[in-house]
């Protein structure tokens, strides 16, 4: 009775959505999820109760798509069929609107449900899928006018943490003493944790945000810093330190846009298999996605997929949408690096900064809803780093002169500037300015715009394939 | 290529000047990416050849020379946690320093959790932070929603009405003393305490706002503005090619409907 009473909820939220998507009204990702949400309030937690394997989440600041599409590679390679908001729709809506996608009758078509969440939605989220596992990455400074201060987000994670721990095994960022200290009194955390001093930062970076002990309240002390404030720290007061993580990275090497390699080291957990260790050869840039390859790691070893495996799906990642993905405009490449945060944005201006020519890059600044009203962050974002490494920017978006602003102000000369607001016309002075691959640095909703353009053209598939 | 650095002053009739800058608190109090205003402070200062000297000071830290020498002093915003513990720094540590340095003329730029600072006092429920009683203000956190959004404003030092714009997102309503002027009349936006239609506060060389965003950056003529009330000059500073802070400043104001 009940069952049927959700499939008749379940067909109307289609409908809605096939209506909406035939209206040309984006990509329909979330709005089907939101009316069935308002037909069934549970919906997520219904759908989510029928997957035989349960599900997993995956929150953090930066890098939750990314994460989630590197256990998608690992656990599909090994055939697992998984229920997984793949498009990067993580809040409500959108997780309602991929088990809607998946609902078949009275069961569902997949095992295992992989979702990443919104860190602000993450509460109600739980609460719902009752994840067997929980990655926690990250926190960052974010959009401030929509999440409010960090540490608020900390508390609201921490009490998550204290509800739901003896359920959810936590899988959490050793390097970040925000999300490291959730585990305190948790059992059975999977840590995760970078080892390698040669990637060690000579200074904190400005957009460090964690700098007081989530205990006494003293300042950390930092032995190493490798990314924002994740590194290696203790406090002098109280005593608390990083915890030693079981999944590790080591002999790290960035290779510019193009990749990654780094040792992974799995300690012994006492089930036979005793300490591995690994070269990964990863396609994705940057010591942020070693991070995210560390997390996924870590998830899959605390969901028991045999170490050879995990190593092999790390290899085979492909780029999530808008996260170092390259399109081809034909006469030249186009490569997608999402920022939306200053910790974010710093990781892939570093990662801009190796490459060995002057870069041209297409850099979009929206201030919608989605991307944070507030675009105070730019000037948190150390865009210094494109000082002497830029070719062309061409500055786009809703706040297009912003940002053209705020290059000039990181040491930009003016005249490599050009401000084209409107997108397509920015996209279209850009490909034609220059040779050799174009960098675009879109806002999220800027990325949203720009993969639709691609689309219309034929470039790319629809966002929401 | 990075712009040229400009020449150093060495044969000018006048002593060269060098606008000091005293940051207060700037590891802590610099949330809505309070450096973007030191950064236009210093750009603008360097394009001129006029100097630019640093100064931060921190938690437990005298002001000391920095009270006695520098022109101008910038306090940012911060979470709960680190406002808190600045603003029982500021009133125990360098409270007589800053007061000082205002009644000798120096300029202050306080935005946001700083601008809350620098009254009386800011209750927070049950508990109360002390203010550095440099202006007759008061401010109190809400139950009310947080008043978050774009914001634009009229002001006039004294050459004529004109506009800032920029981005506020605040828990507290400040209320101004009856004999203190506000900074500006909110054109959009919402001000001080969202029913008044004022914003900030100003009273001699010390600017408080709510106003972020970061603020300079999207006005530039009041960062000119600060260089040359800190430095004591009655000219205006030479101008420069403004046409991106220009842009900039519409985009601002757009973006806040006016």
């Amino acid at each position: 009775m009940a069952g049927r009473t959700l499939g008749a909820k379940i067909a109307v939220a289609r409908a809605v959505g096939t209506v909406a998507r035939r209206a040309g009204r984006g990509g329909g990702t979330s709005l089907p999820g939101k009316v069935l949400m308002r037909l069934e309030p549970h919906a997520i937690g219904a759908l989510a109760g029928r997957l035989p394997q349960g599900s997993v989440a995956i929150s953090a600041t930066n890098g939750k798509t990314t994460t989630a599409a590197m256990v998608a590679s690992i656990l599909e390679r090994r055939g697992t069929r998984l229920v997984h908001n793949r498009a990067g729709a993580n809040m409500a809506g959108g997780i309602a609107s991929t088990l809607l996608g998946a609902a078949r009758g009275g069961g569902i078509d997949g095992q295992l449900g992989l979702f990443e969440v919104d860190e602000f939605w993450l509460g109600q989220l739980v609460e719902e899928l009752k994840p067997r596992k929980l990655l926690l990455g990250n926190l960052f400074r974010d959009q401030l006018d929509r999440y409010g201060e960090l540490e608020t987000i900390a508390d609201r994670w921490a009490e998550i943490v204290a509800r739901h721990g003896a359920a959810t095994q936590l899988v959490l960022n050793a390097d970040d003493p925000l999300v490291a200290d959730l585990g305190r009194e948790q059992p059975r955390v999977v840590f995760f944790g970078v080892e390698d001093d040669a990637m060690a930062l000579p200074e904190m970076q400005h957009a460090s945000d964690s700098k007081h002990c989530r205990r006494c309240g003293h300042a950390y002390e930092y032995d190493a810093v490798y990314l924002g404030h994740l590194g290696h720290y203790h406090c002098p007061r109280c005593g608390q330190r990083r915890p030693r993580p079981a999944v590790v990275a080591e002999r790290v090497e960035l290779r510019g846009t193009r990749g990654a390699a780094f040792a992974l080291r799995i300690a012994d957990d006492g089930n036979g298999g005793g300490e591995q260790v690994a070269t990964v050869e990863l396609p994705l840039p940057g010591l942020y996605n070693v991070y995210n390859a560390l997390g996924a790691a870590a998830l899959c070893h605390a969901l028991g997929v045999p170490f050879a495996e995990i190593v092999a799906g790390l290899e085979q990642v492909a780029a999530a949408f808008g996260r170092a993905e390259t399109i081809s405009l034909g006469e030249r490449d186009l490569s997608i690096l999402l920022i939306k945060n200053p910790a974010g944005a710093n990781e892939v201006l570093r990662t801009l900064a190796l490459e060995p020519e002057q870069v041209d890059v297409l850099a979009v600044l929206n201030d919608n809803v989605a991307d944070g009203r507030d675009v105070s962050w730019v000037w948190d974002a150390d865009f210094e780093l494109l000082a002497g490494r830029v070719r062309r920017v061409t500055c786009a978006g809703t706040r297009a002169a912003e940002l053209a602003l705020r290059l000039k102000y990181a040491g930009v000369d003016p005249e490599r500037l050009v401000v084209v607001p409107e997108l397509e016309r920015a996209l279209d002075a850009a490909r034609a300015d220059g040779d050799g691959t174009l960098f675009a640095l879109p806002t999220y909703t800027a990325l949203l715009a720009l993969r639709e353009l691609l689309a219309r053209r034929g470039l790319a598939p629809e966002y929401w394939q | 290529m990075s712009e040229p650095a400009p020449a150093p002053q060495t044969t000018v009739s006048e002593p060269a000047a060098t606008l000091r800058v005293c940051a207060l608190y700037p590891d802590l109090m610099n949330i809505y990416a309070d450096r973007g205003n030191l950064l236009l402070l210093r750009r603008r200062c360097e394009w001129r050849g006029i100097g630019f000297e640093l100064v931060p000071v921190g938690l437990g830290e005298e002001l000391g020379r920095a009270g006695e020498e520098c022109d101008l002093f910038y306090i940012g915003g911060g979470q709960d946690r680190d406002q808190k513990l600045c603003a029982l720094d500021l009133a125990q540590v360098k409270r007589d320093g800053i007061h000082a340095a205002v009644a000798r003329g120096a300029a202050l730029l306080a935005v946001c959790g700083g601008y809350q600072l620098l009254g009386h006092s800011y209750e927070l429920g049950e508990e109360t932070l002390p203010g550095v009683g440099l202006v007759d203000l008061e401010t109190v956190r809400s139950d009310g929603p947080r008043l978050i959004g774009n914001v634009a404003i009229e002001v006039d030092l004294g050459d004529g009405p004109r506009v800032l714009a920029g981005f506020e997102n605040h828990g507290g309503r400040t209320h101004l003393g009856p004999g203190e002027q506000p900074l500006g009349r909110v054109l959009r936006g919402h001000g001080n305490d969202g029913r008044s239609g004022f914003e900030g506060v100003r009273r001699g060389n010390v600017i408080g706002t709510y106003l972020h965003g970061p603020l300079l950056p999207k006005n530039a003529w009041l960062a000119d503005w600060l260089i040359a009330r800190a430095l004591g000059r009655d000219e205006p500073l030479e101008p420069l090619d403004d046409t991106f802070e220009s842009a900039a400043h519409v985009e601002a104001r757009r973006a806040a409907g006016a």
